[in-house]
């Protein structure tokens, strides 16, 4: 018996709700991030990760209400990420409930900081997240706020940066795929995780359960961090309630539309797909 | 638990130990959630006075270590083990028990049990291992306890680790875990005090197990 390997739940959070997008710009509402959490514990997520989307200090409490809700019923590990900028911010959102904080922005501009959070809470709390667009040279940079503000820095060499300064995890994205359902960045999730000696998550793409099968055999990643497919699995079998606030794009949820590129699948086919390909997986209680 | 004699069943009061380093809130949660009356608390009074003690943990051993003894947690800690009263420790607050740890220069812990506190190897074997080790991982049990009452060997829970415990007293070993080919104690039981390497109240239902398993105990 051995480490397993991890599926985890990743929800884009903007406000009260639970949004996914598309290059990760034009926000769609698919509901309330804690109804789709308790679904995934229950599924047989390994983690969740969820990740504050707008990040604004006005927003930041209804993050924490949020963590707060998610803490007191799912019994796994949460891993929140956006917009923690201090010490102080890390600290909030783990008293709030987090396990582990995913740092970015903050990081890239004060590489330092890495190292004061992980002295302080373990290494083992601190994720950094890179977020990666290809170049036309084939190089890959990281960019930050969303993939939206370019930085110069090159991935693999900051991914070793970020593992000398002593995070415990890298959790990298690639832009170009994030919500494509294309599948991951193989090219990408091998160069870093290769690169360092630290767990990498794949995350960005993820269209099919063998989409995340291959990011950990061909890859090299420790985890896969999944988002639509997921998503569309609860939609299709929950009745949406309530009020979305006025936030985001909730046509989606109003026509229940499928979306053309991914197709729904369930933690349990994406677990099922593992197993076929030798991948050692938590067993769990097993739904179709 | 029954108290003044009365067939009255009164929640056990469990002192979680606030030294300003980690998630406090799964744990309280967990033991609120098996039937158990949780307090956090930083007041050394509010853990002598409690019907059990939790030392919980996420972070440094050097700056939790220092943190503790600020509080005057230090003592309490010991006064409370020596005086039987059910003590659970997680994670940092396993390693915290033990005699000394290698994690950024040497400190010293409380030293209730002797052994020593090491970062995990790079290499086992040929093979590189990441460190730390984050995931979920499978315990091996090495000898009966009630804790354990209702889970099975090789069941799954959640590790988040760059370090791991070495008692010199293998007679306290409860469970081992292999990662990779490196084989290691991954919690204790000895007496009153319970302590792991894994998260419970992490590790889904059946680290919930050991909560109600803990909690019945008390």
């Amino acid at each position: 018996m051995s480490l397993t390997k991890r599926v985890i739940a990743r929800l884009d959070i903007k406000g009260p709700n639970l949004v996914k997008g598309i290059h990760l710009e034009g926000l769609r509402v698919l509901g309330k991030p804690e109804d789709f959490a308790r679904y995934y514990y229950s599924q047989g997520a390994e983690e969740l990760m969820y990740m504050d989307m707008v990040a604004s200090l006005y927003e930041r409490n209804s993050l924490e209400e949020i963590i707060r809700r998610t803490a007191s019923e799912v019994f796994i590990p949460l891993t929140v990420g956006g917009g923690l900028r201090t010490i102080n911010d890390i600290r909030a959102v783990l008293l709030a409930g987090a396990d582990k904080v995913s740092l970015n922005t903050a990081v890239i501009r004060n590489p330092e900081l890495i190292r004061q959070a992980s002295r302080y809470f373990g290494s083992s709390t601190i994720v950094v997240s890179i977020e990666a667009i290809k170049q036309s040279d084939g190089k890959y940079l990281a960019y930050v706020d969303n993939g939206r503000e370019y930085t110069g820095v090159e991935v693999v060499s900051w991914a070793q940066k970020i593992e000398e300064l002593g995070a415990g995890e890298i959790v990298i994205t690639s832009v170009d795929r994030e919500g494509t359902g294309l599948g991951y960045d193989i090219n990408l999730i091998q160069k870093v995780s290769s690169a360092v000696s630290i767990p990498v998550v794949a995350c960005g793409g993820g269209g099919s359960p063998e989409h995340v099968s291959s990011a950990i055999v061909e890859g090299g990643a420790e985890a896969v961090a999944v988002a639509s497919m997921l998503h569309y699995d609860y939609v299709s079998k929950n009745s949406m309630k309530g009020d979305f606030s006025n936030e985001g794009n909730t046509e989606f949820l109003k026509k229940k539309s499928s979306f053309a590129k991914i197709k729904p699948n369930s933690i349990s086919s994406i677990k099922k797909e593992m197993i076929k390909n030798g991948i050692p997986t938590r067993c769990t209680r097993m739904e179709n | 638990m029954y108290k003044d004699g009365k067939l009255k069943m009164v929640k056990p009061k469990i002192a979680i130990i606030d030294y300003k380093m980690c998630n406090l809130f799964s744990v309280e949660h967990a033991c609120r959630y098996v039937g158990g009356d949780p307090i956090i608390t930083t007041k050394p009074e509010d853990v002598r006075s409690a019907d059990a003690v939790i030392l919980p943990g996420v972070g440094a051993f050097h700056d939790a270590i220092s943190n503790l003894r600020e509080l005057g947690m230090d003592t309490a800690i010991i006064d409370v083990i020596s005086g039987g009263i059910p003590f659970m420790g997680i994670c940092l607050g396993f390693q915290l028990l033990f005699s000394s740890s290698e994690e950024f220069g040497t400190s010293n812990g409380l030293g209730v049990f002797n052994g020593a506190v090491r970062k995990f190897p790079r290499d086992v074997n040929g093979y590189t291992l990441k460190i730390p080790q984050m995931g979920w991982n499978s315990i091996s049990i090495n000898k009966e306890s009630h804790i354990l009452k209702g889970v099975n060997d090789d069941t799954y829970m959640y590790f988040v680790h760059s370090f791991y415990v070495l008692p010199e007293d293998n007679d306290i070993i409860l469970t081992k875990t292999t990662y990779s080919d490196f084989e290691y104690c991954s919690s204790i039981s000895d007496t009153n005090v319970f302590a792991c390497q894994f998260h419970p109240e992490k590790s889904g239902e059946e680290g919930i197990k050991i909560y109600r398993n803990w909690v019945a105990s008390i």
